[in-house]
């Protein structure tokens, strides 16, 4: 039999490697396995100005190296593989990866989300051809070309401004008749000369030969669709969480959520929920860090009572 | 072995001529998610004596990302023989990677 962790973290966003940090600081013998590098969704984003401490703002894949170096300068270990199958209900837990089986007497769950897609039928096989989610990745692609951001929320309004700094029009479907995108936002896209808006209006369908040429949309207050052409279309529509490895053991809501309080409690004892995998209200980077920080604490009472 | 970046001039001998298939991975310095598998990709080159593992900065290699109709990063290409077999576009684990071989 391996060795037995006192913790193991799945996944290396803020949650998990700030839950690490302070299980490592209080003695706890810590492995985080993540598939990629550390720093999950925000490694997406060049330019974070709203995670406290500084103040020119910090890019997304360096902060989450700087946590991930926080953690494993208490003795953080660092595991790079994929999770494929959990059994979490016994008192040793078993996280097995394609390679190894792992096992732990706690585990924290910092999964997170990942983007979610319209659920079009061409949309897959366009990824790369026009279809993407990330504009800070592909945006340069579309340099002096006109492009359609899907979404009206934070991240949507993210990319339509930095997409307005590079392509030659920015077109924002969105199906309300108001951005949900914080304020900050609001102005910046407002006054820019190439960002038009489609309020009301759902993509139905995308339209490609070889590459996208344009999407058709539908207006939802007037029932009317129509073509609009363009060369790429960002699709920035929310996230759903990484749990398909969770459902069935544990507690999730409807929208596949675990279930926890602040506590970060699950339904499973000895497993706790971090980050934006957790059913909560508010999901940016400091409060899943804030989530890894309960989490530890949570996780260190248990261990210490059994 | 590790990653060897190619570009323009030794794209054609390293990657088109390669006896071995080739793993080619598109990627730039502004781009997180080309950072964050990165290190997969130095995994599999280093694990994987049978391919070979290349790497082009689509920055520097403008060329060599429209000739290969690079409009996502990262972009993984498998080519054998000179031709493209697989390719795979966006952030996968490296089990999803292996299998485009």
């Amino acid at each position: 039999m391996g060795k037995i962790y006192d913790v193991i973290v799945i996944g290396g966003g803020p949650a998990g490697y700030t839950s690490a940090i302070y299980t490592t600081r209080a003695g706890f013998d810590t492995l985080v396995v993540e598939k990629f590098s550390a720093g999950g969704q925000m490694t997406q984003t060049s330019q974070i100005d709203n995670y406290p401490g500084f103040p020119d703002g910090v890019d997304g894949f360096d902060l989450g190296s700087k946590i991930q170096q926080g953690a494993e300068r208490f003795g953080a270990e660092t595991f790079q593989a994929e999770v494929i199958d959990v059994d979490l209900k016994d008192k040793i837990k078993k996280i097995t990866t394609p390679d190894r089986v792992l096992l732990a007497r706690s585990v924290i769950v910092a999964t997170g989300a990942e983007h979610r897609q319209l659920g079009l039928e061409n949309e897959e096989e366009l990824i790369g051809r026009g279809v993407g989610y990330c504009a800070a990745c592909d945006g340069m692609f579309y340099k002096g070309k006109t492009v359609v951001v899907i979404g009206g929320g934070n991240s949507a309004a993210a990319d339509a401004l930095l997409l307005s700094k590079i392509c030659k029009k920015v077109i924002v479907v969105h199906r309300r008749d108001t951005l949900k995108a914080e304020k900050f936002y609001h102005e910046p896209l407002f006054k820019a000369q190439n960002v038009e808006f489609e309020w009301n209006s759902t993509v139905c369908e995308i339209l490609a030969d070889n590459n996208v040429t344009g999407v058709r949309i539908k207006d939802l207050v007037k029932g009317k669709e129509r073509e609009i052409s363009t060369d790429g279309v960002f699709i920035s529509i929310g996230r759903h969480p990484q749990t398909q490895l969770f459902r069935g053991q544990m507690d999730v809501d409807k929208n596949g959520y675990i279930i926890a309080d602040e506590t970060t409690k699950t339904s499973i004892n000895g497993v706790f929920a971090a980050g934006d995998v957790r059913t909560k209200i508010v999901r940016q980077i400091v409060s899943a860090a804030a989530d890894g920080a309960a989490a530890a604490h949570f996780a260190e009472e248990y261990l210490a009572n059994i | 072995m590790s990653v060897l970046a190619v570009n323009k001039n030794n794209f054609q001998k390293e990657v088109l001529e390669s006896d071995r298939p080739v793993l080619v991975d598109f990627w730039a310095g502004w781009c997180g998610p080309c950072k964050s598998i990165s290190p997969i990709i130095d995994e599999i080159a280093a694990e994987n004596s049978e391919i070979k593992v290349c790497k082009v900065n689509i920055d520097e290699e403008q060329e060599l990302a429209s000739k290969f109709h690079i409009m996502s990063i990262p972009t993984i290409l498998v080519i054998k023989g000179g031709k493209v077999v697989n390719k795979s576009v966006g952030i996968k684990p490296k089990n999803q990677i292996l299998e485009l071989l």
